[in-house]
């Protein structure tokens, strides 16, 4: 069953997420690939995230293919003109890959090559429209396509973020343009998530609830301070100060697992970016009841 | 001298569509030069706008709608008249649409496409920048300019990574739709951020080579085509008198 036939069916899904090595030495990404495979339906592949240049979503999702482990595609704005995206679409759906995942993409100025030139050319919404364009057998200028590809097209939110009109404006847009699926930006706030529940019941299209799994106090203060759209409560940070170092990711998977069960019942799914703690995975689900 | 082109009709009967009662402000200053904003061109339009529905309640003159010191005393005076009409329709470059809406705190509508030279800023500029897209689109977006306030230049609404009404790129630098969506909340333009704003057309962003040689490209080099153009009547008429002979 892929993604889309999953969501279809009405059981509730679970996405993970792996990020690619800054080389070649891909032997942890194989282990969290590994660690990922028969326990959620399809992985989420970062591109270039946080704008640190490192080896390419499009040939590790082709390499999942092949590997039989879903693979979400993750596109951003920031690196390439209509021109590469509309071919890198084309490649993607050669290679065997259905879902795509449109996101604007953080700031260059936020990674490791800050001069670079920023693109921008199209915006996670007109990505979107470009995905519908190409699934209708026309590129962005017309011309016919020898063939057309056939995608499961995905697009983010921030539940939490404040204000939230700008954001759900931007949601209907995103489906206006073809969106079928929606991952969120992490949550930690069950309360938060049900009211934006709420605030897009009209939006008729299935949504995965984001979790990042904490991995230390320090770094939900981090997120706390750095991270937009994020705000996590402070029994959480707690929690994770009080736990003992090797107790950290056991008390990680309990949180997290807990947000799920918390939250199951208010969405058509849950995204763990577990940010290379996969092997709890495991755990996290079976907490979560999932 | 920053040039401008009318827009079509149809478009600025689209950004009008739920405006009937209309009141001009035109840019004396750039707009004269690039023949955008001349008397001609203004009843011209006034009297397209009339053939089409609208309600012409008035119009004002501002020499230089860049400078918001000079567009702020001049349209102090006229405030009541403005407050009467659905929306301001403004005949200048992206600035000064913007300049107009910071000042008046209305909705304001382009009537003009800003032209590229290439990133000459105005001859006032406060805080507005225009790119010179050669597409406005500041009816949509509470006039403030998505392009130049936004760090990505997103046309369909913020990114994700807005924190506390801040810009990822920098904590002191504001979030651009932040602004907008603040703007479009105050004057209860709120749904008109929800229209899709397309592609763009970015070779409109190139510019021709007679607005790269100067910025005084009008005085220098229209006024020589002028002379020059003068000079070929002279020339033919005095062959056609040679003829005549």
């Amino acid at each position: 069953m892929s993604l889309r036939e999953a969501l279809d069916s009405g059981q509730f899904v679970v996405t993970g997420e792996i990020g690619p090595p800054k080389g070649l030495d891909t032997h942890e990404m194989m282990e969290e690939l590994e660690d990922l495979k028969g326990i959620v339906q399809a992985v989420n592949v970062t591109d270039i995230q946080s704008s640190v240049m490192r080896l390419g979503a499009l040939a590790v999702c082709g390499k999942m293919v092949q590997m039989g482990i879903e693979p979400v595609f993750q596109m951003t704005c920031r690196d390439r003109n209509r021109l590469a995206l509309q071919s890198d679409l084309l490649s993607a759906a050669w290679l065997g890959i259905e879902n795509v995942l449109a996101l604007t993409g953080d700031y260059t100025t936020l990674g490791d090559h800050p001069g670079a030139k920023p693109v921008y050319d199209l915006d996670s919404t007109t990505l979107l429209q470009t995905i519908t364009t190409l699934e209708g057998g026309k590129d962005l200028s017309g011309n016919d396509l020898a063939g057309a590809p056939k995608f499961f097209k995905g697009a983010v939110v921030t539940p939490c973020a404040d204000p939230i009109e700008p954001q759900i404006i931007k949601l209907e847009k995103k489906v206006e343009a073809g969106a079928q699926f929606i991952q969120t930006q992490a949550v930690y706030d069950p309360a938060q998530f049900e009211a934006f529940m709420k605030r897009v019941a009209h939006i008729k299209v299935p949504i995965l609830v984001g979790i990042v799994p904490l991995k230390s106090a320090g770094m939900a203060r981090f997120m706390n301070q750095n991270v937009a759209g994020i705000t996590i409560p402070d029994p959480l940070i707690q929690q994770m100060k009080e736990a003992k170092k090797d107790d950290r990711m056991k008390v990680s998977a309990e949180i997290a697992g807990r947000l799920i069960k918390d939250m199951k019942g208010m969405c058509q799914g849950a995204h763990l970016m577990p940010l290379g703690w996969t092997r709890m995975v495991k755990d996290v689900l079976q907490i979560a009841e999932v | 001298m920053i040039v401008t082109e009318r827009k079509e009709l149809t478009e600025i009967l689209e950004q009008l569509t739920d405006d009937k009662r209309i009141y001009l402000v035109v840019c004396g200053g750039c707009p004269e030069g690039a023949k955008t904003g001349t008397p001609e061109e203004v009843e011209k339009l006034k009297g397209e706008l009339t053939e089409a529905g609208k309600e012409i309640v008035g119009d004002v003159r501002i020499d230089f709608l860049c400078n918001k010191a000079l567009v702020g005393t001049r349209l102090s005076r006229k405030l009541d008249a403005l407050r009467r009409a659905d929306a301001l329709l403004v005949l200048s470059c992206g600035i000064g649409v913007q300049a107009t809406t910071a000042i008046t705190m209305m909705k304001a509508h382009p009537a003009l496409n800003t032209v590229s030279m290439g990133g000459f800023q105005g001859l006032f500029p406060s805080a507005e920048r225009c790119q010179e897209c050669g597409e406005c689109v500041l009816s949509y977006t509470g006039g403030i300019c998505p392009i130049t306030v936004c760090s990505k230049s997103l046309l369909n609404g913020q990114c994700g990574g807005s924190k506390n009404g801040m810009c990822e790129v920098s904590t002191d630098r504001p979030c651009g739709w932040q602004l907008i969506w603040e703007r479009a909340h105050e004057l209860g333009l709120e749904d008109r951020l929800k229209r899709f704003i397309p592609l763009r057309n970015y070779s409109r962003w190139d510019f021709p080579d007679e607005l790269r040689t100067t910025v005084r490209w009008a005085l220098e080099v229209e006024e020589t085509r002028e002379e020059e153009e003068a000079e070929e009547v002279a020339k033919s008429s005095d062959r056609k008198k040679e003829k005549g002979q």
